[in-house]
This record gives C-alpha cells, sequence and structure tokens, in this order.
C-alpha cells in the first residue's frame, strides 16, 4: 500500500499560495512528520492528503488510483483521520464517538448492530481505555480524548493514519503515551502522517520528515539524513541543537540556555 | 448499549400515549367515560361484534359523531404536529451541531408562516398550502445559514441570531400580507391560523399531512446514525467518508418538509421544536439513533396533552402557542441549567 503525492500546489482563491509542487510518497510501515512554523500549511498539505481539501493543482496516487475520482467512502476505508481538537457540541459517549470510525463500512442507511459496537470496543482496548466506554466525552481528560480518537481510526480499519497535531493539549506524559502508539502502529503495518510543532519528537519517532522552512521552501527525506541545525534554524528562525544525549542513549534537539554560558 | 434502557422507556411512552388518547377522547364539553369510549371504538374497527339490541357502539349517535369526526382526527393531528416539530428540531440541532436552534429561531417557521399565507390569500388548496408553506420555510433556512457563511463567522450564536434577523424579517412580510388582505374572509383564516389551533381540524387535514409525516420520519429515522456523524462537524464527517452535502441537504428538506406541514395546519406552535429534543435527550442519551424515535414519541405526548388542556381548561378555545410557551420556557430554563455546557 502506499499513496504518492505528485507535484501538488494548494492556493487559497488561486491568490495566497501555501505550497507549490510538492512531491513524496508514503508507504504502509512508515512515519512521517511534518514540520514547519506556525501558519505555513502543514494542517493543509495534511488535508489535501486526506482529500479533505483538494489541491489546487497535482496528483495524488493511492495504490496507484487517482484520489480525486475516488469517493469520499472508499477513501475513508484507506485513510482514516484524527483532527486536532474534538470540539463536541453533543455529549456523546465514547462508545458512540468510536463506533462511528465504521461509517464507511455500513451503508448509508444502515446503523451499526451489536457486532460494530463489538469492534469498537475492541478498538478501545487496543488503546487501553476500554474502562471509559460507557463515559460521556465532556467528562474525560483532553489524553483520553487523543485516545479515543486514535481509538476511533482503528475502528475504522485503515491503512493509512493521518493526524493533525496528535500531541496538542497533551502533558508531557500523554505525549509521549501518544508517541509510543504511533510507533506502534507503525510496526504493526499503518502507514502514519503527522504534524509536529515539536522537533525532538520526529527524534523520538524517527522515520521520514516533510519540512516547511520559514520561506515555505520543501524538503523530504529520512530525519537522520534531512535534520540538521542549518535546517531547524531555517524552520524556526532560532539556534536548535542535536546532539547525542548518552544518559537517554538517543539524539535529541535541544536550544541553548538563555544566559549564553554556553561557547560550543 | 443502554438498549434495554431505551426500549423500556420508548414502550413506556407509547402505552402512556395511548391512554391519554383515550382520556383525551372522552373528555369535552359532552364527556363521556374512557371506558365507554373505548367500547364504542371496539365496535368502529369490527373486532367485536354488534349483539343486536338497540344501540351498537354503547354511546348515542351524537356522542358517537363528536368522537370519530370531531376528536378523533383533532387528536390525530395535534399528536402528528408535536410529532413532527419536535423531530424536525432534534434533526436541525443535530446537523447544525447547535443545542440551541429550533425550527422557529431558525426562521422556517416564519418562513412557511409567510408561504401559507400566501396560499390562504391566493386561495389555494390545503396541498398546495403545504408546498408552498415548504418553500417558504427551506428559502428560509437557506438565508439564516448563508448569513454566518457571508459574514464569516460561524458559531451557535450566529446561527441563533441570523435565525432571529431572518425570522424577524419574515415576519414583517407576514404583517404585511395581513395588512393587504380582505378582512372579512381571509384576513379572519390567517389570523385564525395563524395562532395555533387545531380547532377546525378534520378528516381532510388527517390525510394530507401523514403522508408526510411517514415519508419524513422514515427517512430521518433511516438516517439518524448519520446525523450523528454530521454534527462531528464537516472536517470529520468527511474524513469518515460521509458525503455531506448530500445526506445533508436530504435531512434539511425532511426536517422543513416536517415544519411546514405541521405549520400549514396549526400555524406556529413555539418551544416544542426546542423543548422536546432535549427532553428526550436527558432521558436516553445523545446517540440519534436513540433520539429520533424518542423525540417523537414525547412530542406527540406533549402536544396532545396540551391541545387537550387547550380545548378543555376553559369555555373557550386558548391558542396553543400560549400553553406551549408557558410549559415549554420554564422547562427550557430547567434544561438550560442542566446542561450548562450547551451555551458555551
Amino acid at each position: 500500500m502506499q499513496i504518492k503525492i505528485e507535484k501538488i500546489s494548494f492556493s487559497y482563491n488561486g491568490f495566497r499560495e501555501i505550497f507549490h509542487n510538492i512531491s513524496f510518497e508514503i508507504a504502509s510501515g512508515e512515519i512521517i512528520s511534518i514540520l514547519g512554523p506556525n501558519g505555513i500549511g502543514k494542517t493543509t498539505l495534511l488535508n489535501c492528503l486526506a482529500k479533505l481539501e483538494p489541491p489546487t493543482s497535482g496528483k495524488i496516487w493511492l495504490n496507484g488510483e487517482n484520489m480525486t475520482a475516488m469517493g469520499h467512502r472508499d477513501v475513508a476505508k484507506i485513510i482514516g483521520y484524527v483532527p486536532q481538537s474534538i470540539v463536541p457540541s453533543f455529549d456523546y459517549n465514547v462508545l458512540d464517538y468510536v463506533v462511528t470510525g465504521l461509517a464507511p463500512w455500513l451503508g448509508t442507511f444502515e446503523k451499526p448492530k451489536e457486532e460494530h459496537y463489538e469492534e469498537a470496543s475492541k478498538a478501545l482496548q487496543k488503546v487501553g481505555i476500554e474502562y471509559l466506554k460507557g463515559k460521556p466525552y465532556s467528562r474525560i481528560s483532553a489524553g483520553e480524548l487523543q485516545l479515543v480518537s486514535i481509538a476511533r481510526v482503528i475502528a475504522q480499519r485503515t491503512r493509512f493514519i493521518f493526524m493533525d497535531e496528535p500531541t496538542a493539549h497533551l502533558d508531557f506524559g500523554n505525549q509521549l503515551k501518544v508517541l509510543n502508539i504511533i510507533r506502534e502502529m507503525a510496526e504493526e503495518g499503518y502507514g502514519v502522517v503527522l504534524t509536529t510543532h515539536n522537533p525532538d519528537q520526529v527524534l523520538l519517532l524517527e522515520g521520514k520528515v516533510a519540512v516547511f522552512d520559514r520561506k515555505g521552501q520543501f524538503y523530504f527525506g529520512n530525519w537522520n539524513e534531512i535534520l540538521s541545525d542549518e535546517l531547524l534554524k531555517a524552520i524556526y528562525g532560532v539556534n536548535l541543537k542535536i546532539c547525542e544525549v548518552e544518559k537517554v542513549c538517543r539524539k535529541a534537539c535541544i536550544a541553548p540556555g538563555f544566559n549564553n554560558k554556553c561557547t560550543n | 448499549m443502554d438498549n434495554s434502557r431505551f426500549r423500556r422507556q420508548l414502550i413506556l411512552l407509547l402505552a402512556l400515549l395511548i391512554i391519554v388518547m383515550f382520556v383525551s377522547l372522552s373528555m369535552g364539553r359532552y364527556s363521556n367515560s374512557p371506558l365507554k369510549v373505548l367500547n364504542a371504538l371496539w365496535y368502529r374497527t369490527g373486532l367485536k361484534q354488534s349483539t343486536g339490541a338497540g344501540m351498537d357502539s354503547g354511546l348515542d349517535p351524537v356522542m358517537d359523531s363528536i368522537v370519530f369526526y370531531v376528536r378523533l382526527p383533532r387528536i390525530i393531528v395535534s399528536m402528528l404536529v408535536g410529532a413532527m416539530l419536535s423531530l424536525s428540531g432534534a434533526v436541525y440541532q443535530g446537523v447544525f451541531k447547535n443545542p440551541l436552534i429550533s425550527p422557529d429561531l431558525l426562521g422556517v417557521s416564519s418562513g412557511a408562516s409567510v408561504g401559507a399565507a400566501l396560499a390562504i390569500i391566493m386561495g389555494a388548496s390545503l396541498a398546495q398550502r403545504q408546498i408552498i408553506a415548504f418553500l417558504g420555510g427551506l428559502l428560509a433556512v437557506y438565508l439564516s445559514t448563508s448569513i454566518p457563511r457571508i459574514f464569516k463567522h460561524r458559531s451557535n450564536m450566529m446561527l441563533v441570531l441570523s435565525g432571529i434577523i431572518v425570522s424577524g424579517f419574515l415576519s414583517s412580510i407576514l404583517a404585511i400580507m395581513k395588512f393587504v388582505a380582505e378582512e372579512q374572509t381571509e384576513l379572519s383564516s390567517i389570523v385564525f391560523w395563524q395562532m395555533g389551533s387545531m380547532a377546525k381540524v378534520l378528516g381532510k387535514e388527517v390525510i394530507a399531512i401523514i403522508p408526510v409525516f411517514v415519508i419524513c420520519t422514515t427517512i430521518l429515522w433511516l438516517l439518524s446514525w448519520r446525523i450523528n456523524i454530521l454534527s462531528f462537524g464537516d472536517l470529520e464527517a468527511k474524513s469518515l467518508g460521509v458525503n455531506i452535502n448530500q445526506i445533508r441537504g436530504i435531512i434539511i428538506i425532511c426536517a422543513s418538509l416536517l415544519t411546514a406541514s405541521s405549520v400549514s395546519i396549526s400555524g406556529t406552535v413555539g418551544w416544542v421544536g426546542l423543548v422536546i429534543p432535549h427532553l428526550s435527550r436527558l432521558a436516553i442519551g445523545m446517540d440519534n439513533t436513540k433520539v429520533v424515535p424518542m423525540t417523537v414519541a414525547m412530542g406527540a405526548l406533549f402536544m396532545l396533552v396540551i391541545d387537550t388542556l387547550a380545548r378543555t381548561v376553559s369555555t373557550v378555545e386558548i391558542p396553543l402557542s400560549i400553553l406551549t410557551g408557558f410549559v415549554g420556557a420554564p422547562l427550557f430554563a430547567y434544561l438550560l441549567y442542566k446542561q450548562k455546557t450547551m451555551v458555551q
């Protein structure tokens, strides 16, 4: 399974160009993190890939099939989407929310049956929050809400999962928990694409990166080939260092102190 | 998961509805015991054979015709109007992901009223009146939902405010129509109809709205799970593979048809479409696959009780909106208190 992005561009009403002629590929089992400054178009790119917004030009091939010609339902069987935040207008139960993941597999006039609720329960079990299933989702924490969203995508039985800032609004513990789940899902064969504001998360996830710098220049490749101190400066406009931290046995992206004590 | 509780509640509600129906059938200026009415109904349906001696139904002929030709149609129509207004309210709230709106607040009722009044002035038939009212209602939803889009400001409050703008404007148009209507004939029938009364309801009204009720309610019930998904917002609904414009379009058309045909029978009856959906959500939760049948049953029961009060409490008919306001407004205040998240 693969998604091939071929020279896509996006602009609002033909005026404000967000990105131009972007090409890359996503395969099953890969993690791709999209990095870039605020408002550069990370979410727009993610939405274009999920057929939620149409690119102004260019093509996206889903397993060799032109995505623009595919129906939303067929795309939703292959690509799952986790929105940045859920703003509930109605206080649904967690299980009622998760079972909607099965929507692309049910007929338009069909309603979920016992077996579908069971599948939704299993998805909750998989992310370890089955105990939440009877709770209204206004009564659970932001971290739990993110896990509920992930459970819904699991219930959707897709091959790819796109996540818009999956760690926004989460405390540090929950951030790491979600990153760990993302890695596990990639190992299971899901292709995962996410946007993030934290370059250190890329080093934790490894995998590939898609980067917009502040001028809108696009870079794509393996994290260890692409990410450098210079590129980080071009993205965020501040000095950041990628260094090997022995205590945790990994490379980390760290900001130098503000007191200029460090001479390296 | 709450299926058994839901079924129990729905059965209880339907049983209550049948009991209240018999009580209501026997109440009025010519009152009678509910048991006698039940007995008469038994004969009517042909389930019980005539004993051959004297009065067949156990009711005298005057009473018999009052019960079957005056009260029964009125009771059926009031239940249908209650169900239709409540269901359309629940469905609008779902697809516009806004628990604060209702057919009146969106301007649908005013739009349908303008259409219905126009039909009365033109001397159109009841079926034509429903169609013109539907077009008026649909135009009003379109306008109310366009204003937030044009202002590029979408929030629960904005939609409520634009509904107020649209219904305010349409009310003025309705006033102009009354102004130009002929005093003796058209004006009095517009005023009478608009006050919201079932007093003139006969068998032909029943026949006129039953098809609309059956078709639209069935479609909405079949799409009720999709309403859950639409209430998550466009982005999420699309990512779940829902053809949002198509499904939402069908739902809005059905809901507007329900509103319009109840408005063309009994004028604008306020509060029902706002309060009953909330009441059923309070009873059974947010899942629209349960909210839809629950709202239909609750709306029917509520309106039946209100209309029975309207014709029995005093010697003159009380307009329905007066009673629904008395009951609905405090009830809504209570619901607001219970679900404060609604206005956040």
